[in-house]
């Protein structure tokens, strides 16, 4: 029983960390039908800066805040100076931000050195609570507090706020919403920073278990792909359920069938190409 | 200048470029014998894709999936000690055609960044097989030490210069078999899909179909690609598969130029001989050559051969 309990709390709490990568992945394909392969890149950034700065301060609020808001701002500028360009040239835009995976990839390299290594947990929760008769994390258990508090805040914003409303607008239909007044550059660049961000923060609060190594860019891109195809790219309910989904059998996969965790990732996402390449809750336009 | 003078000038031009190629090994070190095999192969990899985005309009991310598939192989088949370079290159055109007719049926279904989503998705599935189960493909350490094929015909291919002609002549041979297709009738219409598939629709064409036989195509001639860059390199690893081999012959088209006939081999050539020399001269080669990238899309992203085609 215990076994139970603790696979299915590392599993939601992996959930929740690549929800809130996926999400922002989701988000700006389903707005902007930008394929951004250095969405990973944004989670590698975040995660080296709060790093340093827990190095200095030992703030972990501090190091989020910083981090997040850094990769926000690499995400807005990587829009509005590049991706701007080439609106509705998929071609481009994947390999501007291919070209984007190597700068900020190697950029980090050189800061920060080709060792892995994982972000101390803040001091509240670097100790272990007891639920009936198992000791979990308490750490873990925050983590998925967290996922599930910024679920809803960005349900909210998307189903109950105007700009959500635009956001929303924008994804069905962008030129009815050019037409009717809304400046749409400013709705871009403020989704990708929101995308940017989301993996930001994916990142700082992934750091204490998953950690930060050179290469994790490209695995929390593969991630938040197997996570988007399965629950359907551009809506965050399709984002949150795919996270859960993988999250859980990635991490039971490894528990029970070690020599098998290729299938237990590889597999759902292949079965959901062949009878449902939508994905769960996708709509596929043009 | 005259026009006259212009084609003769063209011709001479051209005449010089075929010299130099043919004459290659005997005028360069082995080092840059080495550099022209990789563009060649690199450069049918491009024309493969080529077929699919310059010609039909479909652009593929997961292209990586024909070649490493292929490369996969021929590199099992090389290890089983049947060291034959015309079986490899046989099965591997197999593979390539067969996975693409299969990953075809579920791609097509979908279009644009949709299609460019899906194909990515389907590669990474190849390449997480190739880097998970490590008991048949080494896991992320590869298959090293497969070492050279051989072609029969008294040639030695463990020599470069003889690999050189061999890479060149199949370069030649999948370039007219290229042409002649995108100059057929199925060419046609793959490029009146690129231009309007409602139109080719109502003209009675069947689109799905043309689409299809064009992916399964540029699924066979990435296989050849693949099988030659192992027989080349004698290694293959996961990374084949992987989104920066899928990557990268994009990045050659944009900067050759799609659709074109010679296109692509340029792109294949400046793409590989930036990374030769950018990592030659410095540890932070990656940087740079993402820095290149960028500014290679933010301004000549019509592809070279379209601004030497403006400067006329």
């Amino acid at each position: 029983m215990a076994f139970w309990i603790i696979q299915t709390l590392n599993g939601l709490s992996f959930s929740m960390m690549l929800f809130l990568v996926a999400a922002g992945f989701s988000l700006v394909f389903g707005l902007m039908k930008i394929i951004n392969i250095a969405h990973g890149s944004f989670y590698l950034l975040s995660a080296y800066i709060g790093l340093t700065i827990l190095r200095m301060t030992d703030n972990f609020l501090l190091a989020t805040i910083i981090g997040s808001i850094v990769a926000a701002v690499v995400g807005i500028f990587m829009q509005s100076l590049f991706l701007r360009r080439f609106h509705m040239k998929e071609l481009q835009q994947v390999l501007l931000t291919f070209g984007f995976v190597f700068i900020i990839g190697d950029a980090c390299l050189w800061i920060w050195g080709g060792a892995p290594f994982s972000l101390p947990k803040p001091s509240l929760f670097k100790g272990s609570i007891l639920i009936g008769s198992v000791v979990f994390p308490s750490y873990r258990l925050l983590v998925i507090l967290v996922g599930v508090i910024i679920a809803v805040g960005l349900w909210i914003f998307q189903e109950k706020t105007k700009y959500g409303a635009i956001v929303r607008a924008g994804v069905d239909d962008e030129e009815m919403l050019r037409g009717s007044g809304i400046n749409i550059q400013m709705v871009f660049a403020g989704v990708f920073g929101l995308g940017a961000l989301l993996a930001g923060i994916g990142g700082i609060i992934g750091g204490p278990f998953v950690g930060v190594s050179p290469g994790v860019d490209m695995s929390m891109l593969l991630l938040a792909l197997v996570v988007v195809v399965i629950g359907g790219i551009g809506s965050l309910k399709g984002a949150f359920v795919g996270s859960l989904f993988v999250g859980l059998v990635d991490n039971f996969g490894k528990a029970l069938f070690p020599e098998l965790s290729m299938f237990t990732l590889f597999a759902p996402m292949a079965i959901i190409l062949g009878i449902r390449p939508e994905g769960i809750f996708g709509k596929m336009g043009e | 200048m005259k026009p006259a003078e212009l084609i003769k000038g063209k011709f001479l031009l051209i005449l010089l470029v075929v010299v130099v190629i043919m004459l290659l090994p005997s005028l360069v070190s082995n080092y840059y014998v080495g550099l022209a095999i990789q563009i060649f192969i690199m450069a049918i990899f491009a024309m493969s894709l080529d077929l699919l985005v310059g010609h039909t309009g479909l652009p593929s991310l997961g292209h990586a999936a024909y070649f490493g598939i292929a490369a996969y192989g021929a590199g099992f088949l090389y290890l089983a000690g049947m060291k034959n370079l015309w079986l490899a290159v046989f099965i591997g055109m197999g593979l390539g055609g067969l996975t693409a007719a299969l990953f075809g049926l579920l791609a097509l279904r979908a279009l644009g960044a949709y299609f460019m989503l899906i194909t990515l998705a389907l590669s990474q599935v190849l390449w997480g097989i190739a880097f998970k189960w490590r008991s048949l493909t080494g896991g992320d350490d590869g298959l090293p030490g497969i070492g050279r094929p051989e072609m029969g015909m008294g040639i030695d291919l463990r020599s470069d210069p003889s690999f050189y002609y061999l890479t060149l002549a199949i370069f030649v041979l999948v370039f007219i078999a290229l042409f002649i297709l995108v100059n057929s009738p199925l060419g046609c219409a793959l490029r009146g899909i690129r231009e309007s598939e409602s139109r080719m629709k109502a003209l009675g064409y069947s689109v799905w179909l043309y689409k299809y036989l064009a992916f399964v195509f540029a699924g066979i001639f990435a296989g050849i690609s693949g099988v030659l860059w192992v027989s080349y390199s004698g290694f293959v690893c996961p990374t084949y598969l992987g989104i920066d081999n899928s990557a990268k012959p994009l990045m050659m088209l944009i900067l050759g130029g799609s659709g074109s006939l010679f296109g692509p081999s340029i792109g294949a050539g400046i793409i590989v001989l930036l990374e030769n020399i950018v990592s030659g001269l410095t540890v932070r080669w990656s940087l740079i050559l993402g820095i290149v990238y960028v500014v290679a899309i933010m301004f000549f992203s019509e592809g070279i051969s379209s601004i030497i085609k403006r400067g006329h």
